[in-house]
């Protein structure tokens, strides 16, 4: 066989895959957003924008990853840093602490619906401890707030094993002479991680708060296992406007606006947290 | 490392207490993960009374009456049957497709790599899950609507990316001078990859095929807007959320969660390995 024809062999099947199932249904939902029987129009955004539900929607997609992806970042360096310095079973800690990674989202819904639930296990531990007198309704229509909790707990509870993982093995990459130089001077475990680990790091930030922040953005199991329609976010009316409203054209919409705010988000923290080509290790 | 050595001597008290606090730190998040799914597993382990009735125990009964009702309720044998299915084909799809593409990228150099690399890191910028909803018309034109096929389809767009990426690595790690030697002793090239990389990468492969699995075996979104008839647990499970009994999900929550923790648990040498690279 030639071997100047062998590497596009190989590639053949994946190249074709990918622009049969990914940019060609991305070709086809813009053209779904932009048009309404055959002509182009920009109606489709409009009757999206103008659904009361969806500043609301929005509202809470973004605040509910503005609150937890923060978090998450603190999480999984905490967890990245106390893994590195354990001594004995760091093994064991890690496989622990990466467990979520393979727990789907609707199961990570549905393992907090036990804990809010009314006859559920807060409930039960608020009531053991005399809190309480009677179950409290944390899923109810009316507590929107424990829902928001609920649902951003069972987020960070899920999601935060993705970026630790991603932070384990950037920080696998830091060579230890740095550290060793830098106890040699003297410096606190604190200020080696401000002013060794955290700037070496920056390639595996971006990437873990950019994958992050996308996943985040298509929120939506969880949501639809813990608060049901009251805590309403993007996923959830596009899978609505499909389903329950029988219009692919808004539901086309919705998913372009994700898409828009997902590249935006994108390439702002590509250019926030831009790593400079010599800095790289 | 004398250094080190001369510090725990000059302060040993603060060194334990830094210790403590560390070990402290470790279990409380270990906690954090694990008490979560305990409580899941407390109440599929638990008979449908117990887990409606109110206070509850911490403990489960080991009454297998939420389990049971789960497996016998219409609907969910099939649901478990189609999740199997439509993970294995992603699986043979996602490295049928993306094995060969590793190969080429860590072996040759060619014009066009570059944009074939960007076209795989692309599809980490973009929420995957939505092209299930221009593919649903799609799919009704080609028959391929409401199939365990057309499903796994779209499934392997989120696998593939990484079956291209981890096999890239995996196969990057086995020096070419193995290849070189086994062509110089008269294999062919498919001989040599057979014979001489394929034992080496073998484990390697095998674990980004669990995790191309798991992948499809988790995914909610795609799998409810494709799937009507031959729904996959997830999305059976979440189009029954609104009607169906608390024990009945419980248990269906904990059928999710068991195969995901057997699969990570196969997979765990290479978890990190995988994300490092794949992520980069």
């Amino acid at each position: 066989m030639h071997s100047k024809a062998l590497p596009y062999l190989l590639l053949t099947p994946a190249t074709l895959f990918l622009c049969v199932f990914f940019l060609y249904p991305f070709v086809l939902v813009a053209f779904e957003a932009f048009t309404r029987d055959g002509g182009f129009t920009l109606d489709n955004f409009r009757t999206m924008a103008g659904s009361w539900k969806f500043p609301v929607t929005v509202r809470n997609t973004l605040l509910l990853s503005a609150i937890v992806v923060p978090i998450q970042l603190v999480m999984a360096l905490l967890m990245a840093t106390v893994v590195s310095r354990l001594e004995t079973g760091r093994s064991a800690a890690l496989y622990i602490f990466a467990i979520p990674l393979g727990i789907s989202d609707l199961a990570a819904g549905l393992i907090w619906l036990a804990i809010f639930d009314q006859s559920g296990f807060l409930n039960t531990l608020l009531s053991n401890l005399g809190v309480i007198d009677r179950p409290v309704m944390f899923l109810g229509y009316q507590s929107k707030l424990t829902i928001f909790i609920a649902v951003a707990l069972a987020e960070i509870w899920r999601a935060t094993a993705i970026m630790m993982v991603i932070l384990v093995a950037g920080m696998g990459l830091i060579p230890r002479e740095y550290y060793e130089a830098a106890e040699v001077f003297g410096a606190s475990p604190w200020k080696r991680f401000i002013k060794i680990t955290l700037p070496l790091l920056r390639p595996s930030l971006q990437t873990s708060i950019i994958l992050r922040v996308i996943l985040a953005f298509e929120v939506f199991a969880v949501v639809a296992a813990l608060g049901g329609t009251n805590l309403p976010v993007l996923m959830g009316e596009t899978y609505n406007w499909q389903f329950t409203l029988q219009d692919h054209n808004v539901a086309a919409a919705m998913a372009l606006f994700i898409l828009a705010i997902s590249i935006g988000f994108t390439l702002f923290f590509l250019r926030v947290l831009r790593v400079p080509k010599e800095t790289r290790i | 490392m004398s250094t080190v050595a001369e510090l725990s001597i000059a302060a040993p008290e603060a060194r334990k207490a830094g210790n403590w606090l560390l070990v402290a730190t470790v279990i409380l998040l270990c906690v954090w993960v694990l008490l979560p799914i305990y409580l899941l597993i407390v109440n599929a382990l638990s008979s449908p009374e117990e887990v409606t009735a109110f206070p509850k125990r911490f403990f489960p009964s080991f009454d297998f009456g939420s389990l049971s009702f789960f497996i016998n309720f219409a609907g969910v044998a099939k649901a478990l049957w189609n999740s199997v299915l439509v993970a294995t084909l992603t699986m043979l799809l996602s490295i049928g497709f993306g094995a060969p593409a590793g190969y080429a990228l860590s072996r040759f150099e060619f014009p066009g790599k570059e944009t074939f690399r960007f076209l795989v890191l692309m599809t980490r910028a973009f929420p995957l899950p939505l092209l299930a909803l221009p593919l649903a018309v799609m799919f009704i034109r080609t028959g391929l609507d409401d199939t365990a096929i057309g499903l796994a389809l779209v499934h392997t767009t989120l696998a593939l990316p990484f079956a291209v990426l981890i096999t890239f690595s995996l196969f990057s790690g086995i020096p070419v001078e193995l290849e070189e030697a086994a062509w110089t002793l008269g294999c062919t090239r498919l001989q040599a990859f057979r014979k001489v990389i394929l034992p080496l990468a073998l484990p390697g492969i095998a674990a980004s095929a669990v995790f191309a699995f798991t992948i499809s075996w988790n995914e909610v979104f795609a799998a409810a807007v494709l799937t009507i008839e031959n729904r996959t647990l997830t999305a059976f499970l979440l189009q029954s959320l609104g009607e169906s009994p608390l024990y009945l999900k419980f248990a269906g929550g904990a059928a999710l969660v068991i195969p995901a923790l057997i699969f990570i648990f196969a997979v765990r040498k290479y978890l990190f390995a995988m994300w490092g690279i794949a992520n980069r």
